[in-house]
Formats: structure tokens, C-alpha cells, sequence
């Protein structure tokens, strides 16, 4: 019974923060899904930002267009159903009418079109990289490559009785992908079998990786934390069981990983 | 419009009987009634597997299509699209509704090449038959629907991808003999006084579909040969190490893909167009309009294959040019959605099933229409491509509004074409069913991709499972009602009462309403003149 409430109250605290993320984008906190989850991730980089913004502009023209066409819906409804006019009237034209619902979804998608190509440049361009990290996929793991610091590790799924508590289910992994953050980080990625697509919904990032050719994409990540997400192209049988585990931390940091890398033994670098 | 139509049903020669009449038919309303009943069977087919993958998915960590490490899952998924698509939608929406009654709109005796007609059906049996061996032969073809190489190619060994690829060369023979005979008809075949511009909006656009079969599925053959040499005779088309790139495949897939999912809502659209105008009792408000809005939406379908690309890596001012080419396809659309709605206002508005289901459609179809306003923007689908918010998307499009269409306009002819009426009661309860049910199933769908849940996944984290039972719930419902809807066909034809010629009234003043109904053997043997 108590249990029952502190679930029901959970719930509604979960579902309270999802409505509220949908409404007050600063307010929500994940890098991972979280239950119940009805809206975006937060943002963890400037593309990213500017992605959930535009979304939120997006997300009022269609809901006001929705809304329209049922409000529309529901006067015709109440007003000519046979009960209230009996006597259908003969008009089938008004050419003002007509080019005015022409003229205003031009103008609306021109509104749109704008802050969207601006978005789509910004995250082709990479701005000056200063690191750069070769993401390649294998049926069913990723291999992960930092060109300038001669590091190479595979990373796969973490089975359930390798999990620590705490730790998400078909979203975690043996080595994670370490980047130092406020730094732009180049991400090269290609396959060595069959497609793949790599992808973390925090950073606005999804790329496909297409054997024989070498994709480019990159992110910027502002806060130090654990960012989640999974393969996205169908790739066989294990499609859902190959996640994407991107950890940002100080540069300090980053340094001293790339310094215990480098004395390691390489690690099952087979691919 | 009115007609005035002489129909003079005189059939003396030529009416064959037992198997002979179906087998050796030429009798555009038999091969109609035929397709009819071969979609009926794709769309039970293709439930059920739908309902396999909401049960799957009901729960993380399920476990009923995990064979073979969730190959089975990959099978089931690859079959319900590809059976949705060329084994129920596109066979009911064009080739029995089009068949039935493009010539009977036109005032035409019959197709303008009938035994082309009976190879275009008799296709595809064949054709769903090699697509079932896909599914049970090996470990079966589990590719998803739109079978990209690598993983088509040397992803999957055995015969289950070659039988798939031979099923959709059938499947695509059949769909092109059809567009010819459609183009043709409609051209040719219109009784005096029918002009291009007095033609049935359902007959506009049943050409514009006849024309985006004919010059799009020649390329998916193309594609699909190229795939099939790649797989058995050691050509590189698609193969990087032998100077080929997965991505033309990509480019050639999605040149058919795009102009055929307007294959599958533009006959819907006729249908509601019909529907509307009979239930407003008033003419189709801007018909000019609403016909070259069908029109620029197949031109225009043609130009904007690699929004489907987002995620490829094109250069940056090929995506720009996508992204406008596709946004612009929004404009003709909400002429349409705004043009129905004027045709009802004014009119004098009567709610029987079929038109339960064209105001549902509009509705539903709005909504689709602005998630893919939303993914039209290659800077926004990258973070929805390929995740549920797509599968949610194209869902409300096609299973909302394809399927309504079809359902609209079963509801609406199901007393021509028989000669029986389905009692309206039990059509508006299966309309809040299915209403109610595709909706749990696909709006929290939307939440799911937001979320970030790629789709094709056969298990997900925890986060996702909320939502996920939800519309597991929703799939079960729908499929009640699926169930409910074979009783109900089966009520009317053994209980329901006989329809007169025009049950609608005033408002139904196309040609197939002068005829009696179900309409005889042959019709306009004399043709009619319209005014």
C-alpha cells in the first residue's frame, strides 16, 4: 500500500518534470531517458541548444495549425451538421480565400526555413577541432580510435551480471568514450561491415557510419557528465544491443586518462 | 455536377461462370472485388505481425520474437512493412477501389486493357506467396522494409533476401502493368462530355498515382536487380571494396520510396474528397485546386527522395536543398486539408460511418502532416531520424491515413459493391474503436523518439517502457477492432438490408450512383452523355 503511493507519487513527479521540461526547457536535468520521458534530453551542447529551441518554435506553429483545423472541424460540425441547415448552400469557389491559404503557409514555412538552414550549417561546419576521434562500427560493438593520441579500444554493451547498480541496461558499456569538455571534439566515423549510425540525442549528433567512406560530425560538450545513446541504423540482430557511452570531463582530466591509456597494455584492439 | 446518365444495362453475351469467371476474369469489378479480397488478407497477415511486435515490446526485456537473437524480430518487422504496403494498402486503394470504380466514375464500359487487368492481379499471388518464403525460408529476410545493403547484401546469406527481392519484382510488374492501364483509361475511356476537368476527384487521383507507379517503380527494379546481382553473381553495385557505395542504393530506393508513399495517401485523398462533398451534400470546394494540388504533391514527390538521408552524410547544400524541396510539399497539402473543410462549410452535414472516417482522417492526417513539417528539416531530423518519432510520423500518415481512406471508402461503396447495407450504428462503433486505438498506439510514440528510443530496437532501456505498454495497449485494442470489422463485413453481407441505387441521397452525384446496386455484369454499354 505505501509502496503503491510512493510509486503513484514518483510517477507523478516524473510525469511533472517531463510536462514541465516540455514547457520550461531550463528546468529539465537528463542524459539518459528517464521514465515517462515526454520531450528532448537536455541539451548538453550549442548545436544541440539550438536544435531544442528551434524545435520549441516548431512545436507552437504545428500545434497552432492543429488546433486550427480542429477548431475549424468542430464549428462546421456544430453549425452544418443536417439537424441545424437543411439546406446545403451551392458555393464552390473564392479565389481570395483561396490564395490567401496559399499565400500564408509560404510565408510560414519561409519563417521556418531560416533559423532551420542556419542549424543545419552549424552543425556541418566544424569549427576549428581540436581533438578528433575515429568512431567505427563492427557488427555489434564500437571501435573507438583517437588518431593524434594513439589510443584505440573497443567498446560493447555491458551484459546484466556485469552491471553495477545504477547503471542502465542495454545503455552501458566496458569502455567509454572519454572527451574533455568545452573543447570541440571532430568525430570521424566509418563501418567495417555493414551500416551503422552513431548517435548521442544529448549532443543533437547522428551519424550515419557507412563502410568505405569516412563521415564527419562533431559537438562541443559544456558540462562534465555521462551521455547516453544508441546505434540508429538497423545493423542485424544485435541492432539494439551496441550503445553509444560518451563521458565528458575536465580536460585535466581527459589528460591523465589519455596518460593511463597510453602506459596501459592495449586492450583486445582486434576490431 | 450533375449527369445526366443513360445507363442501359443490357448483358446478354459473355458472363462465365464458376472458376472461369475469377480465374480468366477480364470484368474490371470482379478484379476488383479480387484485389478487395486479397488486400483484406495482406492487411490480416500484416496485423497480426504488428500485434506480434506490440507484444514483443510491451515490456523490456521480452522475449516472444527473440529466436535467433532477435533475427525473428528483425523478420517480423520487415515483413508487416512490406506487407502493409504492397500486399493491403496499395492492392485495396488501387487496385480495387481504382478498378471498381475509376470506369464506373468515367462512364467506361470496362479498363481499356482488361486481360492486362487479370495478369496485373494474378501477379500477385506469386508474388505474396515467395514474400511469405522469405519469411520462413532460413532464418528469414530480416533487412526492415527498406533492405539496405550492406546489411541485404552480404549482411544476410541464404535465400529468405533473394525470395523478398523477387516478391517486390512481381509485386513492382504488377503495380506498373496496372499504372499503364489506369493512365490509359482514364486518357481514352471518358464518356462524351466528361472532360478532364468534370472527372471525379477519386479518378484525379487515381492518375497522379498511376503516373508515380509508372516512373517510379521501374528505378526500385532497377535497384532491385543490381542488389540481387550483387548478392548472387559477385557484381559490386553497392559493395565499397569492389568500387561501388552503399549509398547509391540509398538514392535509388528512396527515388521509389518517396513517390510511393503518395502512391498510398493519394487515392486515399480521392476517396475522402468523394466522401466529403456526398455527406456536405455540396460540390468539392475549389475543385481546380484540389486537382493540381495532387498534381504539384506528384511532381513535386519526385524531388525531395533524400530527406529520407538526413543522417548520410550528403554535403551540407544538398541537405538545404532537401530540406526546402520537402517543406514546400506542406503548401498543395493544406490546400487540400483546407479545401475539405470548406466543402463542408455550408453544407448540410450528415455523420454516417464513412464520413466519421474522412473527418477523422483530416484531423489525424494534420497531425502527421506537421510531425513531417517537423522531420522535413535536416537540422531537426538528426536528432529524430530513425527513432520512434519517425515510426510514430509515418504511422499517422499511412495507418491513420491511408488506412482511414480505405476504410472511408469501403464503408462508402461496401453497398454498391454488394448490394447490401451495413447498419450505420455498427460502423460508427468501429470507427471510436479504431479512432481511439491507432492513437494510444502512435501518439506516445512521438514521446519516445523525442526521448531518443531508435527504432528497430527489439528491447529497450527501462526508460522507454512506460510509453512502450501504452501503446502496446493501444495495438491490442485496434486489433479488436480489426476483428470487429470482419464481423460487421460479415453481418452486412448475410443480414444487412438491400441497398437501393444511391443510399447517400442528393449529395452522391457521381456516375456509380446511377447504377443499381451491386451495378450488373457490364455497365454503360451505351454510354452515357454528361451534361
Amino acid at each position: 500500500m505505501g509502496d503503491k503511493i510512493i510509486k503513484r507519487h514518483q510517477m507523478g513527479k516524473t510525469l511533472a518534470i517531463t510536462l514541465c521540461s516540455l514547457f520550461f526547457p531550463t528546468c529539465a536535468t537528463a542524459a539518459f531517458p528517464k521514465p515517462w520521458q515526454m520531450y528532448y534530453q537536455e541539451p548538453a551542447t550549442p548545436v544541440m541548444e539550438y536544435l531544442y529551441d528551434f524545435h520549441a518554435t516548431l512545436l507552437w506553429i504545428e500545434g497552432g495549425i492543429v488546433l486550427l483545423v480542429a477548431t475549424l472541424l468542430i464549428v462546421v460540425i456544430a453549425r452544418f451538421r443536417a439537424s441545424r441547415n437543411k439546406t446545403a448552400s451551392k458555393t464552390s469557389h473564392n479565389t481570395l480565400l483561396e490564395i490567401i491559404w496559399t499565400a500564408i503557409p509560404v510565408l510560414v514555412l519561409v519563417f521556418i526555413a531560416f533559423p532551420s538552414f542556419k542549424l543545419l550549417y552549424m552543425m556541418d561546419v566544424t569549427p576549428k577541432s581540436e581533438l578528433t576521434i575515429k568512431a567505427i562500427g563492427n557488427q555489434w560493438y564500437w571501435t573507438y580510435e583517437y588518431p593524434d593520441q594513439e589510443i584505440r579500444f573497443d567498446s560493447n554493451m555491458l551484459a546484466e551480471n556485469q552491471m553495477k547498480p545504477g547503471q542502465f541496461r542495454l545503455l552501458e558499456v566496458d569502455n567509454r568514450v572519454m572527451v574533455p569538455t568545452n573543447t570541440n571534439v571532430r568525430v570521424i566515423t566509418t563501418s567495417t561491415d555493414v551500416l551503422h549510425s552513431w548517435a548521442v540525442p544529448a549532443f543533437g549528433v547522428k551519424r550515419d557510419s557507412v563502410p568505405g567512406r569516412l563521415n564527419e560530425t562533431w559537438f562541443n560538450v559544456k558540462k562534465e557528465g555521462v551521455y547516453y545513446g544508441q546505434c540508429s541504423e538497423l545493423c542485424g540482430v544485435k541492432h539494439g544491443f551496441m550503445p553509444i557511452v560518451v563521458e565528458a570531463v575536465s580536460p585535466e582530466k581527459f589528460n591523465e586518462w589519455v596518460a593511463s591509456k597510453k602506459s596501459a597494455p592495449r586492450t583486445h584492439s582486434g576490431g | 455536377m450533375a449527369y445526366a446518365a443513360t445507363a442501359d444495362h443490357v448483358h446478354i453475351e459473355d458472363h462465365p461462370t464458376g472458376w472461369r469467371r475469377w480465374v480468366l476474369s477480364t470484368n474490371h469489378k470482379d478484379i476488383g472485388t479480387m484485389y478487395i479480397l486479397f488486400g483484406a488478407f495482406g492487411a490480416l497477415f500484416g496485423s497480426v505481425l504488428s500485434l506480434l511486435i506490440r507484444l514483443q515490446l510491451a515490456h523490456p526485456g521480452g522475449t516472444l520474437l527473440a529466436g535467433g537473437e532477435f533475427q525473428i524480430y528483425n523478420v517480423v518487422i520487415t515483413a508487416h512493412g512490406l506487407l502493409m504496403i504492397f500486399f493491403f494498402v496499395m492492392p485495396v486503394l488501387i487496385g480495387g477501389f481504382g478498378n471498381w470504380f475509376v470506369p464506373l466514375m468515367i462512364g467506361a464500359p470496362d479498363m481499356a486493357f482488361p486481360r492486362l487487368n487479370n495478369i496485373s492481379f494474378w501477379l500477385l499471388i506469386p508474388s505474396l506467396i515467395l514474400l511469405t518464403l522469405s519469411i520462413v525460408v532460413g532464418s528469414g529476410a530480416g533487412t526492415g522494409w527498406t533492405f539496405y545493403p550492406p546489411l541485404s547484401s552480404v549482411g544476410q546469406p541464404g535465400a529468405a533476401v533473394d525470395f523478398m527481392l523477387v516478391s517486390l519484382h512481381l509485386a513492382g510488374a504488377s503495380s506498373i502493368l496496372g499504372a499503364i492501364n489506369f493512365i490509359t483509361t482514364i486518357f481514352n475511356m471518358r464518356a462524351p462530355g466528361m472532360t478532364m476537368h468534370k472527372v471525379p476527384l477519386f479518378v484525379w487521383g487515381m492518375l497522379v498515382t498511376a503516373f508515380l507507379l509508372l516512373l517510379a517503380v521501374p528505378v526500385l527494379a532497377g535497384a532491385i536487380t543490381m542488389l540481387l546481382t550483387d548478392r548472387g553473381f559477385g557484381t559490386t553495385f553497392f559493395e565499397p571494396g569492389g568500387g561501388g557505395d552503399p549509398l547509391l542504393f540509398q538514392h535509388l530506393f528512396w527515388f521509389f520510396g518517396h513517390p510511393e508513399v503518395y502512391i498510398m495517401i493519394l487515392p486515399a485523398f480521392g476517396v475522402i474528397s468523394q466522401v466529403i462533398s456526398t455527406f456536405a451534400r455540396k460540390p468539392v470546394f475549389g475543385y481546380l485546386g484540389m486537382a493540381y494540388a495532387m498534381v504539384s504533391i506528384g511532381v513535386i514527390g519526385f524531388v525531395v527522395w533524400a530527406h529520407h538521408m538526413f543522417a548520410v552524410g550528403l554535403d551540407v547544400n544538398v541537405n538545404a536543398y532537401f530540406t526546402a524541396a520537402t517543406l514546400i510539399i506542406a503548401v498543395p497539402t493544406g490546400i487540400k486539408i483546407f479545401s475539405w473543410i470548406a466543402t463542408m462549410w455550408g453544407g448540410s452535414l450528415t455523420f454516417e460511418t464513412p464520413m466519421l472516417y474522412a473527418v477523422g482522417f483530416i484531423i489525424l492526417f494534420v497531425i502527421g502532416g506537421v510531425t513531417g513539417v517537423t522531420l522535413a528539416n535536416g537540422g531537426v531530423d538528426i536528432s529524430l531520424h530513425d527513432t520512434y518519432f519517425v515510426v510514430a510520423h509515418f504511422h499517422y500518415v499511412l495507418s491513420m491515413g491511408a488506412l482511414f481512406g480505405i476504410f472511408a471508402g469501403f464503408y462508402y461503396w461496401f453497398p454498391k459493391m454488394t448490394g447490401k447495407m451495413i447498419p450505420n450504428w455498427m460502423g460508427n462503433i468501429h470507427f471510436w474503436i479504431t479512432f481511439i486505438g491507432v492513437n494510444v498506439i502512435f501518439f506516445p510514440m512521438h514521446f519516445l523518439g523525442l526521448a531518443g528510443m531508435p527504432r528497430r530496437i527489439p528491447d529497450y532501456p527501462e526508460a522507454f517502457s512506460g510509453w512502450n505498454y501504452i501503446a502496446s495497449i493501444g495495438a491490442l485494442m485496434t486489433f479488436a477492432g480489426a476483428i470487429y470489422f470482419a464481423f460487421i463485413v460479415f453481418y452486412g453481407f448475410k443480414w444487412g438490408k438491400k441497398a437501393p441505387a444511391n443510399p447517400w441521397g442528393e449529395g452522391a452525384t457521381t456516375l456509380e450512383w446511377t447504377l443499381s446496386s451491386p451495378p450488373p455484369f457490364h455497365t454503360f454499354e451505351t454510354q452515357p452523355h454528361i451534361s
